[in-house]
């Protein structure tokens, strides 16, 4: 088990209208340091559910399986924890926060990871200084740092404040969530491009999408599909293109 | 002796003794009043959701002649503390209802004198309508009387009022009244803390002239087992503005009661206010709004974060007569519950006679966002913190209606000083 982030026999269920729903039957899936892996799959497949079950959302009730990060029991830690350990998610729809000013947000996020990571806090100077720096290099208006998080953005400002986040908190693992729904070809462009600028032997990401044109910029070194709760056929880059091309049906079939 | 002796009964009788040797004929008329309504309970319409019934069982005392300057001053400083530009502003410090000299910093530019050599009762209040209004007639020594003159912009002026009491409640009833000359400004704060057991129940009269603007912040952060039952008139002329919140952090039961009266055309009136309470307290903001000219506009947003076994209450009625046509009116009241056992009360209420006016009203009561929570905790926010910061938020936003800049920072800092890391859970 010495792999980066292991996923085993994940098994994760939600309370909908008082019943029990399982949206995960199974997950496998081994991601190795160094990777941009991909999942694509249909709408309702479990992508999401994934990504929520790795970052420590409550309302998925984890009934079997296990995942490790770094070695450690990821499911048994609270979402702090795993954002200090260095698992980051990019929102498929990032949360408003009205009356919260973006830029104190990202200090205090900032912050309390480094605290958790023993590293010294940073002054707000510091900080913002990096933080202006960060926001220019993905195309934020400055205007961004000083309104409440994420309060009248534009879908595509919402993405590129994930983005944003996420340069500033310094993951070893990224989850992201459609990052590229809903923006134009400019906007896919810097996001990959600041995706990119995290790459690095220690840094892993896993990519949902449903778009070949993300994977243009983002070069993944393997593709994952994922239907009702599993992974039901993984490959290299070129099944992104198939995909893209040939839609779901003809997999789905095969596994049928 | 006089007459009214025999039917005081219930919270009136812990009056009693006070009551029966008033002299002049407007206190007279005003225990008169109580004597017949006694003391509001929930039988009176506007005190619904707030019971007297914390007022106890022990007769509330006149206040002592001497009280102890240390005690007084350290209290004083201990309020101001959280934001050091209060401190050297202009202001008139009240101790138990009677001028303090050696605590106030009197401003200049303004006309000042005190009700206890000048007793003036005003034209707005109603003491055969509120009865506490009546307790103050009856009992009221002092009170700051404070002119602005025409065109002049007087700055600030904090009007402090502190309760030193012990275990035996005492009460105090100053009478204030605030005239904003045509033309004039004036930025009032008024601040409310204390110690021990005692009800503070003033009465403010404020007139805003023509063209005049007043805003006004009140801070309630009184002593854990203080009552504070306040009433306020604001009468406001053509172009007037008349711009309040207040901030109520307890005691054990507080009212803030509000009668504003847009009098002349393009008068504007704001009664703002966010309440953040928690184990017992009972937090009432009430208000009536009366539109009583054309085109006027009056805006009240209320924010309420209640903790524990905390109950707010809110009761906002917007009178709009059948001469206040484009009256533009919003209200909004908005609650925040951590505990299963938080309440908020809320009645709005919308009375209107013309029939070319634009008013709205809301009102929504919620938990925490989980989505939120999750949000931020996901960024690395220990949950403790990422609460603090969701309340600290939903606040912020109706303390960001304070325009005066000192006076906002000091809502935040007193907010601060008295919450910080106590976002959890009770």
């Amino acid at each position: 088990m010495s792999q980066f982030l292991e996923i085993s026999g994940l098994c994760a269920q939600i309370d909908a209208d008082g019943q029990d729903k399982q949206i995960l039957r199974g997950v496998d899936l081994s991601i190795p340091p160094g990777e941009v892996h991909v999942i694509m799959g249909p709408n309702g497949s479990g992508k999401s559910t994934l990504s929520y079950v790795l970052a420590g959302r409550e309302e998925y009730v984890v009934t079997a399986g296990s995942a490790t990060f770094h070695g450690q029991d990821l499911l048994a830690m609270e979402p702090e924890e795993r954002a200090a350990a260095g698992l980051f998610l990019a929102f498929q729809s990032p949360i408003e926060l009205p009356g919260v000013n973006n830029a104190n947000f990202l200090r205090t996020a900032v912050n309390a990871v480094r605290r958790a990571r023993g590293q010294e806090e940073l002054d707000a100077v510091a900080f913002l200084k990096m933080a202006r720096e960060a926001a220019k290099a993905l195309s934020m208006a400055p205007d961004m740092l000083k309104r409440n998080v994420n309060v009248g953005f534009s879908g595509g400002e919402k993405k590129r404040n994930e983005v944003l986040q996420m340069t500033l908190l310094q993951p070893t693992f990224a989850i992201l969530d459609e990052t590229d729904s809903g923006l134009d070809v400019d906007a896919l462009r810097i996001v990959a491009e600041g995706v990119n600028r995290l790459r690095a032997p220690t840094f892993s990401a896993l990519v949902i999408t449903h778009h070949q044109k993300l994977l243009d910029y983002l070069v993944p070194d393997r593709i994952h599909v994922m239907a009702r709760g599993r992974i039901i056929l993984s490959g290299g880059p070129e099944l992104a293109r198939q995909i893209d091309q040939e839609g779901y049906t003809k997999f789905l079939a095969e596994v049928a | 002796m006089n007459a009214f002796s025999n039917s005081m009964s219930g919270p009136l009788a812990l009056f009693a003794n006070r009551l029966n040797t008033l002299a002049g004929a407007e206190r007279q008329a005003a225990a008169g009043a109580l004597a017949r309504t006694g003391l509001p309970d929930r039988k009176f319409e506007a005190w619904k959701y707030t019971a007297l019934r914390a007022l106890g069982k022990q007769d509330y005392a006149a206040p002592p002649a001497q009280v102890d300057a240390g005690t007084a001053r350290a209290l004083l400083d201990g309020v101001l503390q959280p934001h050091p530009a209060m401190a050297t502003l202009p202001r008139v410090v009240f101790v138990n209802g009677r001028h303090a000299p050696a605590l106030s910093i009197l401003p200049d530019g303004v006309d000042l004198s005190f009700f206890a050599h000048d007793p003036r009762f005003g034209l707005q209040a109603a003491p055969d309508r509120d009865p506490l209004v009546a307790l103050n007639t009856a009992l009221a020594e002092d009170g700051l009387l404070l002119r602005v003159p025409a065109g002049v912009d007087a700055g600030h002026v904090l009007l402090v009022s502190l309760g030193v009491a012990g275990v035996a409640p005492l009460s105090f009833h100053p009478r204030h009244a605030v005239v904003v000359e045509k033309d004039a400004r004036l930025r009032l704060v008024c601040v409310q803390a204390g110690q021990g057991a005692y009800l503070h129940n003033p009465v403010m009269d404020i007139r805003v002239e023509d063209g005049a603007t007043l805003e006004h912040v009140t801070v309630q952060a009184e002593a854990a087992q203080a009552i504070s039952l306040g009433t306020l008139y604001a009468h406001v002329g053509h172009q007037g503005v008349y711009d309040s919140f207040v901030l109520g952090l307890g005691g054990q039961l507080v009212r803030h009661e509000v009668h504003a009266r847009l009098a002349a055309t393009r008068a504007v009136v704001h009664v703002n206010g966010a309440q953040r309470l928690g184990g017992q307290q009972v937090g009432d903001i009430t208000s009536v709004i009366t539109h009583a000219a054309s085109d006027c506009t009056s805006r009240q947003t209320v924010r309420n974060v209640l903790d524990g076994h905390a109950r707010g209450v809110f009761q906002g009625k917007v009178l709009v007569e059948r001469i206040a046509q484009k009256t533009d009116g919003y209200q909004m009241n908005q609650a925040l519950l951590l505990s299963p056992d938080a309440e908020i009360d809320a009645k709005p209420e919308l009375e209107i006679y013309a029939d070319d006016v634009r008013c709205s009203h809301g009102a929504t009561v919620g938990a925490l966002d989980d989505d939120q929570l999750f949000y931020l905790r996901s960024r690395g926010i220990p949950e403790q913190e990422a609460r603090q910061i969701l309340i600290d938020a939903f606040l912020d936003e109706a303390i960001a209606l304070v325009a005066d800049a000192t006076a906002q920072t000091f809502c935040r800092a007193v907010l601060a000083a008295r919450f910080a890391g106590k976002g959890e859970l009770s």
